[in-house]
């Protein structure tokens, strides 16, 4: 074993911490276009290139489950390389098995959530730790793998990790399986300077990953890579859940409201009357010379 | 693992016997050296039972400051201030030039503020911030509220020279007459970082300082010298807080105690529903001429909805019509003052000794929960062989080596954490990465966005 001191980390080493969707009701729906085998096997070719990129490179797995989240592999724990592969299965299997047991029956409607927040959540922390281990560490960055569709509800958290990962600057890169554009990762990707890809042809899954999310952050720089497209940062009101272009915030909570209203629903603040006019009387107001 | 151990342990030997003889010297020593002799750091090193340097371990030390630090913060569960106008009311008067903080009191206070606004936006991004000096007798308005960062601190950094007395009642006056004409939805806040032991007034400042109580502006003071009686009384008038300074990390302490929101007090602000606009983004490749620089731009920006003018960055009001504009992850970024996440328990001893109680890794960063300090014997060793041996080892053994280090559980999902992640999860990430990992143990509060 090399001691640590020697190792000299570079831009070029990586860790990779990726999020895959378990979903089963997801991967059901789309068994005819990617099944969940061809999946992980791409997938599995992809974390191998990873790592033979460079022997430093570090790969992290989580698994976003349906009812749970947990890692599921570690390349810094792992014997042998030979039996990396077999090793992850195995936890996939367990995990999945787990995670079954652990749902109920009732709750199943249609192809649900699953719990991003809980496996971004995760993958912070264990980039905090590489963070504190000393002043050389890999460069991380996070890949989420998505199918499922957002969970409204998981909002807030889902916004909190991703402001936690722009303020320690880790890119979340996203690559979206499903039908639809996730705003969450489209998000996510634009506020922390991640890359958002939804392939075309799931087929060529093994092709959009090794050439989109291999390279190292440092040599991102020199390729051309999906640009953002446009980001929808309009928000929902919380009365019709339309999108808005012009609302009212609520100065105590900040709900969104698509009408004036005289008591806020979610804090129950009466609304003073004098400011009904409020966006052009004081501001007018402020626009005058200030005598100091 | 093991060899960068032992090698750090005799460089940190080796630094701490050299400072051993300067401190014996004689007391002639320049200032940085006798920094250095009055700490005697190297008293606090611990030799283990192999002779080998251990880390010193303030980590538990931290940890118990950051956890009275979030009592008191989530002591009540009550309503925060999140749209907050504050001035910043710099003292550069002849006592700012002191040298008594290096390399001078105001380039010390300037760097803290550039810290504290960029905390404070980060912190509050609907808040907005100004600038006011003192210098020889006058107050200046170094900068109108404003929400961008950049400005401010350009601002600020341009402007650095000290003479002349300070002033506080006509600080006080200007950012009255500037406070009062803001909304009433918003917090009205000075802070004032005060270097002078005297202040040089027209008039009578207690009529000052009930002017600004009836007119609801709460003035905090940090002091960089010793305790004044009229900084206290307006502080005590206005429900701000008054601290001195002892040296620089207790001033940046300090200064950025005022990040996070204050708690509201019902009758300072209405509530009110304010107008805001959520602008799109302009398509990239069109040009057109900003109205905040009066500059032609290609691509980027943002539009305006209601007068379609071009806005450069956001969060900001509108130059032409007045409408407040940000984004939704700007709302969003002040939720987790809204909805904090509950302390973590300690885990009492009585559950800790025992390890068969506990998991052996944190459930966020999977990092063992053993003792750090046996932890680096155990990685050495392959690792079948330390499963193996846990439970055949003797008592003594057992309870030395695989010590359950100090840790924490969430009260909702029952998960347990180390302290690096405890003190993450609270001050940055807001989130709990158990309660988010079931989903039948998710908060009931979570509102939908």
């Amino acid at each position: 074993m090399t001691p640590v001191s020697s190792k000299l980390y570079t831009d070029d080493v990586s860790l990779l911490m990726v999020l895959i969707d378990t979903n089963p009701f997801f991967w059901n729906s789309v068994k005819s276009t990617l099944a969940f085998s061809t999946f992980l096997s791409n997938v599995l070719a992809f974390l191998n290139s990873i790592l033979l990129l460079n022997q430093l490179n570090q790969v992290v797995v989580i698994a976003t489950g349906y009812n749970s989240c947990d890692y599921i592999f570690d390349s810094s724990d792992s014997q042998s390389q030979t039996q990396r592969v077999e090793q992850m299965l195995q936890k996939l299997e367990e995990f999945v098995d787990k995670d079954e047991s652990l749902g109920r029956e009732d709750s199943v409607d249609g192809p649900g959530f699953s719990l991003l927040s809980g496996s971004l959540s995760m993958a912070l922390c264990y980039i905090q730790r590489v963070f504190r281990s000393g002043p050389l560490h890999p460069q991380p960055r996070i890949l989420c793998l998505h199918g499922s569709p957002d969970g409204p509800g998981q909002y807030v958290a889902v916004m909190n990790s991703i402001f936690s990962a722009q303020r320690s600057m880790v890119p979340i890169d996203s690559c979206v399986l499903g039908a639809q554009h996730s705003a969450f990762l489209q998000q996510a990707s634009y506020i922390t300077g991640g890359v958002y890809l939804k392939p075309q042809l799931l087929d060529g899954l093994f092709q959009y990953l090794a050439t989109v999310f291999a390279t190292d952050l440092h040599s991102r720089a020199f390729l051309q890579l999906p640009k953002p497209a446009g980001v929808d940062f309009r928000a929902s009101c919380f009365c019709h859940k339309n999108t808005i272009d012009m609302g009212y915030i609520c100065s105590v909570c900040l709900s969104i409201f698509c009408k004036h209203q005289k008591k806020c629903s979610t804090c129950g603040s009466v609304f003073g009357q004098a400011q009904t006019q409020d966006s052009s009387t004081p501001d007018r107001k402020r626009k005058t010379p200030l005598d100091a | 693992m093991f060899d960068k151990e032992t090698k750090d342990g005799k460089k940190q030997f080796n630094r701490g016997d050299e400072e051993d003889d300067d401190g014996e010297d004689d007391k002639g020593l320049d200032a940085w050296e006798r920094a250095y002799a009055d700490e005697r750091s190297w008293e606090s090193l611990q030799e283990d039972e192999s002779g080998l340097l251990r880390p010193i371990d303030n980590k538990t030390l931290y940890h118990a400051q950051y956890r009275r630090r979030l009592r008191t913060a989530s002591a009540a569960r009550i309503q925060k201030g999140l749209i907050r106008f504050l001035y910043i009311v710099i003292d550069l008067s002849r006592a700012a030039g002191e040298l008594d903080y290096k390399p001078s009191r105001m380039v010390v206070v300037a760097r803290q503020v550039e810290a504290f606004i960029r905390e404070f936006f980060d912190q509050n991004p609907l808040s907005q911030v100004g600038l006011v000096t003192l210098k020889n007798g006058v107050a200046n308005c170094l900068t109108d509220l404003g929400g961008s960062p950049e400005s401010h601190i350009k601002a600020l950094m341009g402007k650095l020279e000290s003479s002349g007395d300070a002033s506080l009642q006509n600080g006080l006056d200007l950012v009255h007459s500037l406070l009062n004409q803001i909304p009433t939805y918003g917090h009205r806040e000075v802070l004032i970082l005060y270097s002078a032991l005297s202040t040089c007034d027209p008039g009578d400042i207690t009529e000052t300082i009930q002017k600004c109580k009836t007119s609801k502006i709460r003035c905090s003071v940090i002091g960089l010298s010793a305790e004044l009686y009229i900084c206290k009384y307006l502080c005590q008038e206005t429900g701000g807080s008054y601290h001195v300074a002892v040296d620089e990390p207790h001033l940046k302490e300090l200064v950025l105690e005022h990040a996070p929101p204050p708690p509201a007090i019902a009758e300072f602000a209405i509530a009110n529903l304010i107008k805001m606009g959520f602008p799109q983004r302009a398509a990239e490749g069109v040009i057109s001429i900003c109205s905040c620089h009066k500059e032609a731009k290609v691509g980027g920006g943002y539009t305006c909805p209601r007068c379609k003018a071009r806005i450069c960055e956001l969060p900001t009001e509108c130059q032409i019509c007045g409408l407040t504009l940000v984004s939704s992850p700007h709302l969003a970024r002040s939720y987790h003052h809204l909805f904090p996440i509950t302390p973590f328990d300690d885990v009492p001893a009585s559950v800790s000794n025992d390890p068969r109680n506990l998991p052996k890794t944190c459930f966020g960063c999977q990092q063992s929960l053993l003792n750090p300090a046996s932890q680096a014997k155990l990685t050495a060793r392959p690792k079948c062989s330390k499963i193996q041996n846990v439970h055949s080892w003797p008592v003594s053994c057992y309870t030395i080596g695989n010590m359950p280090g100090p840790c924490v559980c969430c009260p909702k999902c029952k998960q347990y954490f180390c302290l690096d992640c405890d003190i993450y999860i609270h001050e940055s990430l807001h989130n709990c990465p158990g309660c988010e990992s079931f989903r039948h143990s998710r908060p009931v509060g979570a509102v939908e966005g």
